[in-house]
C-alpha cells in the first residue's frame, strides 16, 4: 500500500449528502477482475451525459457540464470535501479504488459509512472526519476561492487552511501508523500466526460444529 | 457485569488486541461470490500465500448469473469472465460447498449460507459483500468487508476490527395483518436515516421481532446496512433452533446438543446496557413504500411525496428536491395514485419461501393490470425455487402475468440482463433505490412482497390490506 505522510492539495467540492457507492462507480464496471482503472468510471452516471460500460473508450464520451468534477478549476484535484454519510452502500472496495485512480488521495467530511471507511485506509486513500462547521466553511472558501487547496498532516493530525487556520482530526492509532508506513495488513498479521493457530486449536475442541 | 449479545460475540472471537482497542477477530465462515473475490485471489497468489482455511468458505456465483435460458450460459462476455475466474479459484483453493452457476443449491449467498446450515448460531461471518448483516438473524456476527479483507481473511481467518458501540431496537407489540418484516425495517430506516446506525451493532429485539419467522428475521437483517449499521442481529431462541435442525451443515447427534447448549448462551443479558435504543411500536407500523433514492425516503400507503420545503436542513432540501426530480414526482402526490412499469420480486431481501408465499397470497386468483410491462419473481436460490414450485406457487404467478425465473441477484442490481430502462418506475422487493440501482435511469421505489404483488395487481401502489379483504 502507497503511505501517507503530508499532502497538498487542490481541493474539489462534491456538495451532497448520501454519496452512495452506486454513485461512485456504478455496478457495470464491478465486471472487471483487476483492481485498476477504475478512474475513468468515478461517478460515471454523474460525471458523462451517456451511459457508460466497461471496455468503451471514455476519452470520447460527451461530458456532463453541470458535473462539479467536470469544471475545470477542479482538474487535478486530489482532496475531495463531502457531505455527510458519504460511501454508504455496497461493500465494493472499487469504490475507494476509483477515487485513488481519478486521483483523490484524500477525502474531507463530516460522516463515511463504515465499510467505505475502512476500505479507504487499506488503499491509501484518508477519509477524514471533521465537524459540520467546519466542514461548511470549506465548502464556502472553496467556492469563493478558485485554486482552493488544503495541507494534510497525517502524523500532526492537522487539516491547514490557505487562510492559516490548522484544524485537527482524530484517526485510530492503529490505522494511522499502518498509513504513515504504508504496511501491508496481511504481513502484519501473519506475524500473529502462532496466536491464531493456537486460538484456532481451542476453537475446534470447544465448539467442534463450527469447523465441519 | 451482564453482557450484551453483541459483547459475548465480541469476546469470543478475540485473538488479541493492540492497545488501541483494535482487535484480531476470528473468521468462522467465509462466503465467497464472483464480484468481490477475484482480486483477492489474485493477490493471494500474487504474494506466494495459501488459504488459511478453506473448509470456511462457502462460495456461489449469484450477481451476474443470468435468470432465464441457462442452457445458453452467460452471454455477455465480462459477466462470464467473472464467473469462470471464481469456478477457477474455488477449483484452485476448495472449500466447504461450492455452488457454481446451474447448481441445484446455487442461489443468492444470503440465503444459500442459512438454507444450508452454513450460517450457525456465535459465527463470525463475513463475505465481500454489504448485506451479510442478513446472516445476524441466528446470532452471528456478520457483517460485509471490502476485497482487501477478503484477501485478508483468506490469508489469515482473521480481522482487524474495532469494538462497535451497541444499538438495541426494540420493537413491542404486534403487527397488524398485512404489515411484514420488511414494513418493520422500513418504518426503522425512516425514523433512525440511512446514517442513524453508523458505528453501532443493532440487536432487534421486542415481541414483534421474536414473532418474525426466521425469513423474516433475515428481512430485518440484511437491511441493518441500510440504516448505516455493518451489523444487525437477534438472539437464539426455540425459532432459530426449529429452523437449523436437519439443515446439511448443521452438527447432529451429541455435538448437536453440545451446539445447542452454547446457542442457548446467545442472548443479552437481562440487564445489559446499550449506548443507544431505539423503540417501535410495532403497532403503529403501516405497509411501507420508498418514494426517493434513499432508503431513508420512505413514507407509509396511506401518506404522499413531501415537498422539498417540508425539510428545514438545507443540505436535506436539497436532497429532497434531487430525488423527486430523479424519480419524476410531484411534491404532495399520494403513494396510490403513482403508476408503476415493472415488479420485481426476490433480492437477499426477500426472495425466500416466505416472501414467495406472501407475494402469492396476493396474486392468487389475480391478473397484473396492462399497465404494468413486467413483473419478475426471482427466487433466491434453487432450493426455495423447487419449495415454491412444490407448493405450486410458480403456477399461482404464471397464471397472474407473473414470469417465474432461474435463481439470482437479477434485477435487484442489474448486473445480469434483468434491469430497468431509463425513466422506468419498478415496485421492488429489494433493498436500495440508489440512482440507477436497477439500470441506469431507472426509478426504484422499495416495497414488501406483499405489497409489490398489490402494486402488480393494480397498476399503482396499493394498500395490500385494502387488495386482500
Ligand atoms: S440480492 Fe442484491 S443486495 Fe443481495 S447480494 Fe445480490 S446484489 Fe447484493
Amino acid at each position: 500500500m502507497r503511505a501517507f505522510t503530508i499532502l497538498d492539495g487542490l481541493v474539489a467540492p462534491l456538495d451532497r449528502a448520501n454519496v452512495d457507492t452506486d454513485a461512485i462507480i456504478p455496478k457495470q464496471f464491478l465486471k472487471s477482475i483487476k483492481r485498476s482503472g477504475f478512474g475513468p468510471n468515478a461517478f460515471d452516471e454523474w460525471r458523462y451525459l451517456d451511459h457508460g460500460e466497461p471496455g468503451r473508450d471514455n476519452s470520447r464520451r460527451p461530458l456532463n457540464p453541470e458535473f462539479v468534477l467536470n469544471q475545470s478549476r477542479y482538474q487535478g484535484a486530489s482532496v475531495l470535501l463531502t457531505r455527510d454519510n458519504f460511501g454508504c452502500g455496497s461493500s465494493r472496495e472499487h469504490a475507494p479504488w476509483a477515487l485513488e485512480d481519478y486521483g483523490f488521495r484524500a477525502l474531507v467530511g463530516t460522516t463515511f459509512a463504515d465499510i467505505f471507511y475502512n476500505n479507504s485506509f487499506k488503499n491509501g486513500l484518508l477519509p477524514i472526519q471533521l465537524p459540520v462547521s467546519e466542514v461548511d466553511e470549506l465548502f464556502a472558501q472553496v467556492a469563493a476561492t478558485p485554486g482552493y487547496r488544503l495541507r494534510i498532516d497525517l502524523a500532526a493530525q492537522t487539516v491547514s487552511r490557505p487562510d492559516g487556520k490548522v484544524l485537527s482530526f482524530d484517526v485510530d492509532a492503529f490505522r494511522k501508523e499502518c498509513l504513515l508506513n504504508g504496511w501491508d495488513d496481511i504481513g502484519l498479521t501473519l506475524q500473529h500466526a502462532e496466536a491464531i493457530r493456537e486460538f484456532e486449536a481451542k476453537r475446534r475442541i470447544e465448539q467442534p460444529w463450527l469447523f465441519a | 457485569m451482564p453482557k450484551t449479545l453483541y459483547d459475548k460475540l465480541w469476546e469470543n472471537h478475540v485473538v488479541r488486541s493492540e492497545a488501541d482497542g483494535t482487535a484480531l477477530l476470528y473468521i468462522d465462515r467465509h462466503l465467497v461470490h464472483e464480484v468481490t473475490s477475484p482480486q483477492a485471489f489474485e493477490g493471494l497468489k500474487l504474494a506466494g500465500r495459501k488459504p488459511w482455511r478453506v473448509s470456511s468458505i462457502v462460495a456461489t456465483a449469484d450477481h451476474n448469473t443470468p435468470t432465464d435460458h441457462w442452457e445458453r450460459g452467460i452471454e455477455d462476455p465480462v459477466s462470464r469472465q467473472q464467473v469462470e475466474t471464481l469456478d477457477a479459484n474455488i477449483r484452485e483453493v476448495g472449500a466447504l460447498a461450492f455452488f457454481p452457476f446451474k447448481d441445484a443449491r446455487q442461489g443468492i449467498v444470503h440465503v444459500i449460507g442459512p438454507e444450508n446450515g452454513a450460517t450457525l448460531p456465535g459465527m463470525t461471518v463475513v463475505c465481500g459483500d454489504s448485506h451479510t448483516s442478513t446472516h445476524g438473524a441466528f446470532a452471528c456476527l456478520a457483517h460485509g468487508i471490502g476485497t482487501s479483507e477478503v484477501e485478508h481473511v483468506l490469508a489469515t481467518q482473521c480481522l482487524l476490527q474495532k469494538k462497535m458501540k451497541s444499538m438495541l431496537v426494540k420493537v413491542d407489540g404486534k403487527v397488524g395483518a398485512g404489515v411484514t418484516a420488511k414494513d418493520i425495517v422500513l418504518a426503522l430506516i425512516g425514523r433512525i436515516g440511512t446514517a442513524g446506525g453508523t458505528g453501532y451493532a443493532i440487536e432487534f429485539g421486542g415481541a414483534a421481532i421474536r414473532a418474525l419467522s426466521m425469513e423474516g428475521r433475515m428481512t430485518v437483517c440484511n437491511m441493518a446496512i441500510e440504516g448505516g449499521a455493518r451489523v444487525g442481529f437477534v438472539a437464539v431462541d426455540d425459532t432459530t433452533i426449529e429452523y437449523l435442525k436437519g439443515r446439511p451443515f448443521s452438527p447432529t447427534g451429541e455435538v448437536w446438543d453440545r451446539a445447542v447448549a452454547h446457542w442457548r448462551t446467545l442472548v443479552s443479558d437481562v440487564d445489559a446496557k446499550f449506548d443507544a435504543v431505539v423503540e417501535l411500536d410495532a403497532a403503529q407500523i403501516k405497509p411501507q413504500v420508498t418514494w426517493g433514492t434513499s432508503p431513508e425516503m420512505v413514507t407509509d400507503i396511506g401518506g404522499s411525496v413531501p415537498a422539498p420545503e417540508d425539510f428545514a436542513d438545507p443540505v436535506k432540501r436539497e436532497g429532497v428536491a434531487r430525488a423527486l426530480q430523479y424519480m419524476g414526482l410531484s411534491p404532495r402526490t399520494p403513494l396510490k395514485a403513482i403508476t408503476v412499469d415493472k415488479v420485481f420480486i426476490g433480492s437477499c431481501t426477500n426472495s425466500r419461501i416466505e416472501d414467495l408465499r406472501e407475494a402469492a397470497a396476493v396474486a392468487r386468483g389475480r391478473r397484473k393490470a396492462d399497465n404494468v410491462k413486467q413483473v419478475l419473481v426471482v427466487p433466491g436460490s434453487g432450493l426455495v425455487k423447487r419449495q415454491a414450485e412444490a407448493e405450486g406457487l410458480d403456477k399461482i404467478f404464471t397464471a397472474a402475468g407473473f414470469e417465474w425465473r432461474e435463481p439470482g441477484c437479477s434485477m435487484c442490481l442489474a448486473m445480469n440482463a434483468d434491469r430497468l430502462e431509463p425513466g422506468e418506475r419498478c415496485a421492488s422487493t429489494s433493498n436500495r433505490n440508489f440512482e440507477g440501482r436497477q439500470g441506469n435511469g431507472g426509478r426504484t421505489h422499495l416495497l414488501s412482497p406483499a405489497m409489490a404483488a398489490a402494486a402488480a395487481i393494480a397498476g399503482h401502489f396499493a394498500d395490500v390490506r385494502e387488495v386482500l379483504e
